[in-house]
């Protein structure tokens, strides 16, 4: 089966910086308005900084919670979201553990990360500065943290 | 008008009444935002007779045409008073997002007018705003400001510009800080919104930022921000500001002990090398910036640990090496109490060196300092002294509050000459006599001594004229340097992306961009002249003159001794030469008053013009 990619924030790279809110806010909506990013920045002071998108869960709490129906979930796992039938009710937003839904205020209704559907990557990972964002799937993180704990270990017993 | 919310809210705090006013395109084109509109409000706003901590005082907050885009490091905001500390015009500069979060709130700027009957703060919001109460926050630092009104509205996405206990009492060296680690730090504005009962400005705002020509600026700020990511940056990515120490160390110019020497023995110890390795927990990142310079340290051990506090060379140089500490400890934790508690730590560490060289010197005694053992070096007697300056508690703390120039008029003696100021500002971190031109510059400078107004260090350092002698020719630097530096800030942008900028033009095409203004390089840089005239013309109505413009007695009495630059001075000859050079520059007459036919020009009132 294939893997689910999302997308992971290094909270040691993240600075905080939220170029992955502007940018979210105008490649979705052709607007500079961070309020309106599918990604949400959030910094818990004084050094721990990240950045939270969709996690495309295997039973999406958000889906269970609409009241009229509105949310699907797509053949990738990401949350579709019907504007004619959603009316703003913030069900989904509190039923979400990762704060990956938004309410747009003026549409009153609830967006979310589409991963870019129409691209191979999503602009946030693709113009975030620090490289801290990564479109990858949890078996790579996994995969990947496994690689650097066996590199620390070879530099270690490198002479 | 693009890149303008176009409408600035106005605030009297003796009526409580809040008025939305609008934003005239033609003050925009002449004076841009930020720095401009501070100097713009203040000339027209302030009288003759206000004195800086009375109601009649104006402080203002402008963001800039650029605040909220995604032009990189634009997040910024300026904000402005006549200054309690010089008596001239008062502004500085601050990132985090203030400025992006009001513009996104629907305004420009808050023109803050009059006196609160009790302790009071301002709510913005999109496209309103409020008066409140802010009796449980008097008293608060700065960091339990945020915290406290981001509970009490409930949304942990307020922006806040707030003072501590040193504003509150109207410290001459109180600043404003907001996103916890950023400051107006400098000529005391902090003080001016403590004795207007202002303790803070809350912001919040969801709206979109518009601009000229969307398309066109995210293709070019994708492009600038590669740029953030490339040499232009690197230092200040890597190991900050502090990567200055061991430079400016090794070409004898890191003032170490009150400005006596350039060099430091210990420069090792305190240097952005090693804070990044004992010290530096994280590295954070203003709203927009791909540079990422702010390094965040924490104290490990000791009585202080656990202490936070965002370190960058000047609070680190001034309370480190210019006190003769070389503890890193004692140093962040004088710096987190400066921010803290709200006071600059650039005067901070100036007038701390003052009285430790006072003290060695027996100009203060024991009784003075209240039992504190202030000698040059003794890292806890700095903390100390900078927590009693902060609180104006016991002898000590009442002598230093109001900053070196004060200080030394009470205690007298000589102790004058050895103030490292001008226009009664402390010196920025910028040894005086082996830096010629930035000398020329701190001291022209219309807020007083700093490095930030000309960026006239740049020639010294980098070895493009003799750093130990000016000429005549120095002042057209510094001239041209404060030209382009008016415009940075009244965009606003960071300084640190001065260098990702190819030519003016490319700036100037920013401005196209954003605004839709047909501002071409030159057309961008008669602004900033314009800018800076109106500034100047604020200092003459309150009597500023060719006096005013020189380095404290030091910089021309006294030889540096160290091993680089050892028997260094500055010639007053070859100074008054370089001082009348800069007035040529500027166009300005020998006493340094811009001529009428030049106010003329730049399109700016003439009545003070000769």
């Amino acid at each position: 089966m294939e893997q689910k990619r999302i997308i992971v924030c290094d909270t040691d790279k993240c600075t905080g910086c939220e170029v992955c809110e502007y940018i979210c806010s105008i490649f979705k909506e052709r607007k500079i308005n961070w309020s309106k990013a599918r990604i949400r920045h959030v910094r818990i002071e004084p050094t721990f900084d990240i950045a939270l998108a969709c996690r495309k869960c295997e039973e999406p709490l958000c889906e269970k919670a609409c009241p009229r129906d509105a949310i699907t979930i797509e053949a990738d796992g990401s949350i579709k979201i019907d504007e004619d039938k959603c009316n703003g009710c913030g069900w989904c937003i509190e039923a979400c553990n990762f704060g990956a839904l938004k309410l747009d205020w003026e549409k009153k209704c609830a967006i979310v990360c589409d991963f870019c559907a129409e691209l191979d990557q999503p602009k946030c990972v693709q113009y975030c500065p620090f490289e801290a964002l990564e479109f990858t799937t949890l078996d790579q993180v996994g995969h990947e943290a496994g690689k650097k704990a066996f590199l620390r270990i070879i530099e270690e017993l490198t002479p | 008008m693009k890149g303008y919310a176009g409408k600035y809210l106005r605030v009297d705090l003796t009526e409580g009444k809040i008025t939305s006013e609008r934003l005239e395109e033609e003050v925009a084109r002449k004076f841009l935002g930020g720095y401009g509109l501070v100097a713009w409000t203040l000339y027209n706003e302030v009288q003759e007779d206000a004195d800086p901590l009375s109601p009649e005082n104006v402080v203002c907050l402008w963001s800039g045409p650029v605040a909220g885009t995604p032009v990189p490091v634009s997040s910024k905001y300026a904000m402005g008073a006549r200054s309690p500390l010089t008596g001239f015009i008062g502004f500085g500069i601050a990132s985090g997002g203030v400025g992006s979060e009001l513009k996104a709130a629907g305004w420009d700027g808050i023109v803050i007018t009059g006196k609160a009957s009790e302790p009071s703060y301002i709510y913005v919001q999109n496209g309103k705003a409020e008066i409140r109460n802010a009796n449980h926050l008097w008293g608060k630092t700065t960091w339990e400001t945020e915290d406290l009104i981001r509970e009490e509205l409930c949304d942990d996405e307020i922006r806040v510009s707030s003072i501590g206990p040193s504003g509150e009492k109207m410290n001459r060296l109180a600043n404003i800080t907001n996103d916890r680690n950023r400051q107006i730090g400098r000529c005391g504005i902090g003080a001016v919104m403590g004795s207007k009962n202002l303790k803070a400005i809350a912001i919040r705002g969801t709206g979109s930022v518009e601009v000229a020509d969307l398309d066109s600026l995210l293709e070019f700020c994708l492009e600038l921000h590669q740029r953030c990511r490339g040499p232009a940056t690197e230092k200040y990515r890597i190991l900050g500001t502090p990567a200055n120490v061991l430079v400016h160390n090794r070409i004898g110019c890191l003032p170490t002990m009150n400005f006596q020497k350039g060099t430091f023995d210990q420069a090792e110890a305190v240097s952005g090398e090693t804070m990044l390795k004992t010290m530096v927990k994280k590295i954070v990142a203003c709203p927009a910036c791909e540079i990422a310079c702010d390094h965040i340290n924490v104290v490990k051990e000791g009585p202080w640990k656990g202490t936070v506090a965002s370190m960058d060379y000047e609070s680190l140089e001034m309370l480190g090496p210019n006190c003769g500490v070389s503890d890193l400890n004692a140093i962040t934790k004088a710096v987190e109490l400066c921010d803290t508690l709200g006071v600059d730590t650039i005067s901070a560490g100036a007038t701390v060196s003052w009285a430790m060289e006072a003290y060695e010197k027996g100009f203060l005694t024991k009784e003075d300092t209240d039992g504190l053992d202030l000698r040059f070096g003794n890292g806890e007697a700095l903390v100390e002294a900078v927590r009693r300056m902060c609180l104006r508690e016991g002898n000590l703390g009442e002598l230093l509050a109001d900053g070196a120039a004060r200080a030394a008029e009470k205690v007298g003696n000589g102790t004058e000459k050895f103030a490292i100021v001008n226009k009664k500002m402390e010196w920025g971190a910028y040894s005086m006599r082996s830096l010629q031109t930035a000398t020329l510059g701190f001291a022209t400078s219309v807020r007083g001594a700093c490095y930030l107004r000309s960026g006239s260090y740049q020639v010294d350092v980098k070895g493009t004229v003799d750093r130990y002698h000016l000429d005549r020719s120095r002042g057209k630097i510094v001239s041209d340097g404060e030209n382009l530096y008016a415009i940075i800030d009244s965009l606003i942008i960071c300084k640190f992306t001065r260098g990702i900028y190819k030519s003016n033009d490319e700036m100037a095409r920013v401005i196209r961009l954003v605004t839709g203004f047909d501002v071409d390089a030159e057309e961008m840089i008669k602004i900033g002249e314009r800018i800076h005239n109106q500034a100047k013309l604020f200092n003459v109505r309150f009597g500023a003159s060719r006096k005013d413009d020189y380095p404290p007695p030091r910089a021309f009495e006294e030889k540096m001794y160290d091993d680089v630059s050892d028997g260094a001075v500055i010639d007053r000859d070859e100074y008054e030469e370089a001082l009348s050079g800069y007035y040529e520059a500027r166009r300005w007459n020998e006493e340094g008053i811009p001529t009428k036919a030049l106010l003329e020009e730049l399109g700016l009132d003439t009545t003070l013009g000769v």
